[in-house]
């Protein structure tokens, strides 16, 4: 019964998972134009946003012609609610891969302050808070998601190392102002992706539990 | 306010059990919706809250159907009965006679009889129930000249013309067009300030829309009992989860 319902819900889950990875893609790409001070890498983190920014359009699209279609309810409307959330979220860390990018290709031709060892344990762990909370989805599970909402905690707490350190090289030589300003920003970003890692984990927490994280949970966040 | 509770409900058409141990209760001046698959009993236990179910032959029932804490199955008046609680049916089933005489039938059986009296009651059914401005012109004429969307609500007219407390509404909108529907949906709505509402339907967007609980039946058995948003948002039961999806069976 429903098979063509069915269908289209595997469609919607498929083209998710092609979003998903997309995101991990121009996120990697992002750590690497600016590790290796790669500009051709920065170039396909962006071109690879664009294709993020039209992803998200397919499935807004499919999510509205499954809501005017069928009328869902219950697991079928959490599903495709969440679904239309989460690609908000996948689409804005799109966007700041695409900043980091861009921030790379500024620095590719001058020598770093510092060796960058924080920020790209920071990419690291987003990366795998992208990968993990789009895996939870995919296999509705409720533990992973839940361990994407924790490990945002060490992503913020790896943007204070940042940035603890480089208020420190500004007051050892006010000449790595301004370098150290991109690189706080490349940290920021970072932390905006593990932030938005984490809202897809809670909508995969509510697509399965049909539970919101409470209001004062949020606030402490 | 509870207005209704059903208790142990068992009823049997012959030797098949039509219901199973029904437990339930239903508040004042809410909407209940009762929802499932056909034969699942939901129209039976409709029925059985206003003794409908007498005319059946070979029916019996055991248990409590308690109506503001009286036993409506115990030593009572059963004309009473059908007062309090009236009933909308699937089809619109006017008489056939005029509009006027159509809502005056009721108070005339309960021994009204002043004009100025049945003026008053046809013109306030009417007008509760949503169509007096469309129809005050024509009183006189038949109601089978209405359309169907109209008939219905003449019908809800005539239900709460006896001025009854609970409104029993089996598939009321099921044989009507769209806008119809969304007329009787919107008076019934209004309704429940003034009356108890329990609706039999199929249409689970209709029990979704209208509704603040909703029961879900199952084989005579009450599978799932919750405020209508917590039942379609997150049903508890995968029974209720696979009805209400469409991929029931």
């Amino acid at each position: 019964m429903r098979s063509r319902f069915d269908i289209q819900l595997e469609q919607l889950n498929t083209e998710l998972i092609r979003m998903g990875a997309l995101v991990e893609a121009s996120i990697s790409s992002a750590v690497k134009a600016l590790i290796q001070q790669d500009k051709d890498k920065a170039k396909e983190a962006i071109l690879a946003d664009q294709e993020v920014d039209q992803k998200e359009k397919e499935i807004e699209n499919l999510c509205l012609k499954l809501l005017l279609q069928q009328q869902p309810v219950a697991r079928d409307l959490r599903l495709i609610s969440s679904a239309l959330k989460m690609i908000t979220d996948m689409e804005r860390i799109g966007d700041q891969a695409a900043d980091i990018s861009e921030i790379a290709i500024y620095l590719s031709d001058e020598p770093f302050i510092k060796k960058l060892e924080t920020i790209p344990q920071m990419a690291e762990e987003t990366i795998k808070m992208v990968s993990l909370s789009i895996d939870a989805f995919v296999k509705r599970d409720l533990d992973l998601a839940d361990r994407v909402i924790e490990m945002d905690d060490i992503v913020d707490d790896l943007f204070m190392t940042v940035k603890k350190d480089l208020i420190e090289l500004i007051h050892e030589n006010k000449d790595t102002g301004e370098q150290a300003l991109d690189l706080l920003m490349v940290a920021k970003y970072f932390e905006r992706i593990g932030d938005h890692a984490t809202n897809i984990a809670e909508w995969v927490r509510f697509s399965i539990t049909g539970e919101h994280k409470n209001e004062k949970d949020n606030l402490l966040r | 306010m509870i207005k209704i509770k059903i208790k142990d409900l068992n009823l049997y058409y012959g030797d098949f059990q039509a219901l199973k141990n029904i437990n339930i209760s239903i508040p004042e001046n809410k909407i209940t919706a009762f929802i499932g698959p056909s034969g699942c009993g939901k129209s039976t236990l409709l029925k059985s809250l206003n003794r409908m179910n007498d005319l059946v032959e070979d029916c019996t029932i055991k248990g409590q159907v308690l109506i503001d804490g009286q036993n409506i199955y115990g030593d009572i008046d059963v004309n009473m009965l059908r007062k309090k609680v009236g009933m909308v049916f699937q089809k619109p089933n006017p008489f056939p006679m005029s509009i006027y005489d159509n809502i005056a039938y009721g108070p005339r059986t309960h021994g009204i009889n002043s004009k100025v009296k049945l003026d008053e009651i046809v013109e306030e059914s009417l007008t509760k129930a949503a169509i007096w401005d469309e129809i005050k012109d024509r009183l006189k004429k038949s109601a089978l000249s209405l359309s169907g969307g109209q008939q219905q609500r003449v019908c809800i007219a005539r239900a709460l013309a006896v001025n009854p407390e609970v409104l029993l509404m089996d598939e009321s909108t099921s044989a009507l067009d769209p806008i119809s529907t969304a007329k009787i949906e919107e008076l019934v709505f209004d309704l429940k300030k003034d009356y108890t509402i329990i609706m039999v339907t199929h249409n689970t967007q209709q029990a979704a829309r209208v509704s603040d609980n909703t029961a879900f039946f199952l084989n005579g058995e009450l599978v799932e009992y919750n405020d209508t948003e917590t039942l379609f948002r997150v049903p508890k039961d995968r029974r209720t989860e696979d009805y209400i999806t469409g991929r029931f069976g």
